[in-house]
This record gives C-alpha cells, structure tokens and sequence, in this order.
C-alpha cells in the first residue's frame, strides 16, 4: 500500500516538489485516469494492465494540455503566486469533477473481473494481493525512471535549471514552457500509471481522487520538495505508518498516524526528510 | 503621505458605517428567505473570510486549515448546550478561547515552517481534528449533533420563525471582523505583520517579534472564526464533524479574501459579496440534481477570476503606481 501512495506521489513529486508549482487537481488526475481505464475495459475490453500506457500517454496529453491552458497563466502571477496556483487549480479540480458527474454520473464502479484482479500470489508462504504487488513494483520502476531521469538526462538538468532560474535559462536558449509542459506531462502521465493500477482493486466515482490527494501532498512534503528519492522514501513511510496504525486505532483512524508522523518529521526537520528547499 | 493614509483610514471607517447601515436595512425590502438566506450566509463569510485575512493576508501565514477552529467554535458551543446547559452565549465565548488558545499551542511548534510545508501542516492539522471529531462517540461521533428546538429567545440564540435575528448577528460579526481588522492596520501588531510577511528575516533583524507577531494573529484570526462557527451552528441548528470541520471551509473561507484581494482590509468584504450569492445561485439554479453543473460553473469562475486578477478585485480600485497587496 505504501508503494501505491508512492506512485500516486511520484507525479506529484515531480510537478509539486521539482518544478515547484502548486497542483490541487492531482487527485482528480487520478480520478480521470481511473476513469479511463475503466471505460477501456467496459468498452474495448482491454484489460487495465495493458491499457496503462495508452492511459499514461492520455494523461501526459492532457497535462501537458492543463499546462500549456492554465497553469502556464497563473504561473505568470508577479504577486501572490502561490495563492493564484492553488485555486486555479482547485477550480480547475472542481470543474473535473463536475464533469465527472455530469459525464459519469455520481455512481460507483469498478471492474468486475481482470487479470490481476483478486487474485493473490503466494510467496514464501505470505499471501500478497497480486494487483498491490505489481503496483509496487510498478512505483519502484516508476521511481527509478525518473530518478534517473532528473538526474542523467539533460532534459531533468534543463528542468532544474529552469526551476531555479527561469530568466537564466531563456538566454541558454531552453524554452520554459516546453519544459514545463514536458514536465507536467511526465507528472500527470506518472499518476496516470497509479491510476490504471488502482481501477483494478478501487471503486471509481467522481470524488475518489479527494481521498488520496492529501496523502500524496504529505508524502512529498515528508520527503522533502525537490527530492525524488525523498517522495519515494515518503511513500514507503507512509504505507509503514498507515499499516501501524490501523493495528493499534479503529480503522477510521489510520490516517491519523500519517498525519501525526508528518508533523513529528517537519517539527524536527522543517525542510522534510530529504528537501533541499 | 501620513495624512493621506490617516484620510483613508478615515474615509475607510465611513464607508464602512454607511454600508452597515445600507445592510441593516435591507430586511426591510428583502422578505424572500431564500434570499435571506444568502445574505446571512454571504455576511458570514466576509467575516469569517475577514478573520482569516488576518493571520493569512497580514500576517503571510497561508493557513488552509481555518476550518479546524470554525468546527472547534460550532463544537464546544453545542457541546456545552446539550449536555451540561450552558447558554450558546458564553459557549460562542468559550469556543472562541478553546480556538485562539489552541491556535497558539499548535503555531508554538510549527510557526517555523515556511511555505508549502507550512500550508501542508495546516491542512493535515485540521484532518486530524476532523477525524478524531469523527470518532468521538461522546460528542456524537459522526452522527453530529442536533441541536434541541426549545422556542424562539435571544437567551438561547434561537430562531425557528424568522432569520432576522440571524441576519444581525452575521452582520455584527462581519463588522466586528472588519472593525478588528481596521484597527489592527494602524497598530504596532498591524505593521509587525506586515514586516513579517513581506521579509521575515529582516523583520526579525530590525527587532520585529516575528514569533509573537504569528502568535497574536492566530489568536485574533482563530478567535473571529470560532464566533462564527458557534454562529453558524446555532443557525443550521445541526452539526456533524464533516459539516463544521471539513476542508471545504478551509477554502470557502479563503477565496473570499483571495479573490477579493488578500491583505487588504476590503478584499474579504468585496470577495464575500460577489463570491457566496453566486455560489448559491448557481447551486440554487443548477445544483440538487447531482448532475455537476453546478461544480462545472464555480471552478471555471474560480479559475477565471485567479487567472484574471491574481491580486484580487481591489486591485482594479487602487492607483496603477501602488501596489494594491500591500496596502
């Protein structure tokens, strides 16, 4: 579990903590990757594991898209930036999500019967759910990719350059928008990922993404911005913490314990576990 | 230039007199409840958007967790009405010292962070209060808590027939917040917020208490919000943790101010005024079917309006060489 909210938060990681822009509709990218993927199966009948990277290029399309119409303008802001991004964002998150009812209706859904679906997998005599295992391992190559990505590439050198320094890197000849319209893509096409896997084992309506956006804006931050070994450090922490807890608290709690140890760390350490900002 | 500012301040307080007045009467023309209601409702968060301002427009301390004291205000009101008989009055007062004092104890530790981790802490502060509220059987858990109908009276702050006096009092609260925030502008604390907001190390450099500056506006802003929790619990007379305390309040309480113009003391008022009866209308002429289009029309105003005008609408009033954020 712990690995899933990694992979919700990679993307965030990316667009939230490397490129330092401010999305509250990460949970709605979610939402409409859910969506996707279920509509691929009820109509085509591919099954969602095969259908993730048409659901991944759909997604680096339409963030690219989120970027270039929206994002791109509020980050123009000269005063209050942060407060522009946030609710052009959360408005924009508002209308997905009306449009989600509007097109989708409010019901729940799911998919009925897949390959991974409900299936366990046995290994060394630990019964694991075979959809959560391949969603770990997914998130585990999903982080690598991108930290070698940032790290290798003179794409993720241009990326960090140019969220230093947007006047600097206009006179090396980078064009900010195409990098950061590539980098929301990246982001939304990585959240697009989580989401094929989580249409397998979740109920999708038009509110499901609310519930897992918090988390995922808490791993990155518990990991620390500007980090992507940081959110994938988060990410695990996170499953750690929520597995603990739902031990020792009611169910409705278990959050609570991922709330409290995000506090404990930035209490400690005000920049996350790994931040460099 | 101190004259001016001492004739804004003074025209300020006059307008603001004369639209009190204005307000005051407008139950004399408005007999439509509905619209009543969206007047009340509309007052409401101008002064809870006005007490947010403080800590978050003034003071810098982007908070999206206000809706943690709002609950905290709307709780310990009917808490102490339904089980131990204490008047809503002094419950509203009580509530809104649980708050300011709560608001204290959690800025002593987390006051140090900055930016997103700071607006990050505020929102998970406010869920864990959520949840526990959640799971607190003795305070109605996520049953709520529904507040008994024992007959119009100011004593008790209850009003089945008529949501005049309703209307008062989210007016005196709006005032209030505006008045409080009017006269904390000129005050020692006014310009230490400022300073704090604009450059926080400097401020500090130059002797500004930065840390007691962020303590006082959370209790100020913390104590405003709890008044209209209680408030608001006495006018919807039923309260459940997802209903006083959800994040949606965090933010309902901010746009206002954010789109009216953040850290300006006209911003809450001019946001809350176009902001919540739109709201309403469009929930009132598209909502209830479950179709969306409500939500579809409220995030693309919300959108356009942050695009358009990313210092709020009271920029459009202040003279192109001023900068309307800090004014």
């Amino acid at each position: 579990m712990g690995l899933l909210y990694g992979l919700i938060a990679v993307g965030l990681a990316l667009i939230f903590g490397l490129m330092d822009v401010t999305n509250f509709a990460h949970g709605e990218f979610l939402m409409i990757a859910m969506y996707l993927s279920f509509f691929l199966f009820a109509f085509f009948a591919i099954d969602p594991l095969l259908s993730a990277p048409l659901v991944a290029a759909g997604l680096f399309v339409f963030g690219a898209v989120v970027y270039l119409l929206l994002v791109r303008f509020a980050m123009r802001a000269k005063a209050n930036a942060g407060m522009v991004q946030i609710f052009t964002t959360f408005g924009l998150a508002i209308v997905m999500r009306g449009l989600a009812q509007y097109f989708f209706t409010p019901d729940y859904r799911s998919i009925p019967q897949s390959w991974l679906g409900g299936k366990t997998i046995s290994v060394a005599g630990i019964f694991l759910p075979e959809p959560q295992l391949v969603g770990a391992l997914v998130s585990i190559a999903a982080f690598a990719g991108l930290y070698l990505f940032i790290h290798r590439t003179d794409f993720g050198r241009a990326l960090e350059a140019t969220r230093e320094d947007p006047g600097a890197v206009a006179l090396v000849g980078i064009d900010k928008n195409r990098v950061f319209a590539f980098g929301w893509g990246l982001g939304a096409a990585l959240v697009g990922l989580a989401g094929a896997i989580m249409a397998v084992f979740f109920y999708i309506y038009p509110d499901v993404g609310a519930s897992f956006a918090l988390i995922a804006y808490v791993t990155v931050a518990l990991g620390g911005f500007g980090s992507v070994f940081g959110a994938f450090a988060g990410g695990i922490i996170v499953g750690l913490v929520e597995a603990v807890t739902a031990l020792v608290l009611p169910p409705s709690l278990k959050s609570v314990g991922i709330y409290a140890v995000y506090l404990l760390v930035v209490f400690i350490r005000p920049r996350g576990l790994f931040g460099s900002m | 230039m101190d004259k001016n500012f001492a004739a804004r301040r003074r025209r300020d307080l006059i307008i603001a007199a004369v639209l009190a007045v204005i307000a005051a009467l407008t139950p004399l023309f408005v007999k439509d409840v509905v619209v009543q209601n969206i007047l009340i409702l509309t007052l409401m968060y101008a002064g809870l958007s006005q007490s947010w301002n403080i800590l978050s427009g003034y003071c810098g301390q982007i908070s999206l967790g206000h809706a943690l004291y709002f609950g905290l205000g709307a709780y310990t009101t009917e808490l102490l009405f339904t089980k131990f008989g204490v008047l809503p009055w002094f419950g509203m007062l009580a509530g809104g010292v649980v708050s300011a004092l709560i608001a204290m104890g959690l800025g002593y530790p987390f006051f140090r962070l900055r930016g997103h981790y700071f607006v990050i802490a505020t929102i998970v502060i406010a869920e864990i209060g959520l949840l526990l509220f959640h799971n607190w059987e003795w305070a109605g858990a996520a049953m709520g808590i529904t507040i008994p109908i024992r007959g119009d009276s100011w004593l008790k702050f209850q009003f089945a027939r008529s949501k005049l006096p309703y209307f008062y009092f989210a007016l005196l609260l709006a005032c209030v917040a505006w008045f409080v925030t009017w006269w904390l502008e000129d005050s020692k604390w006014g310009y230490w917020w400022r300073a704090v907001k604009d450059n926080p190390d400097a401020a500090e450099s130059l002797g500004v208490d930065v840390f007691n500056s962020k303590m006082g506006a959370a209790a100020v802003s913390a104590f405003l919000v709890a008044v209209g929790g209680s408030f608001y619990a006495q006018f919807v007379s039923y309260i459940d943790p997802e209903s006083v305390m959800g994040f949606q309040f965090s933010l309902l309480m901010a746009l206002p101010a954010v789109l009216g113009g953040i850290g300006t003391l006209w911003g809450p008022v001019l946001g809350a005024a176009i902001l919540i009866p739109l709201t309403e209308l469009t929930r009132f002429k598209f909502g209830g079917s479950g179709s969306g289009v409500d939500l579809i029309v409220y995030g693309t105003l919300i959108v356009l309006i942050s695009l358009a005008l990313p210092r709020g609408l009271m920029s459009l009033f202040s003279r192109p060489k001023k900068t309307g954020a800090t004014r």
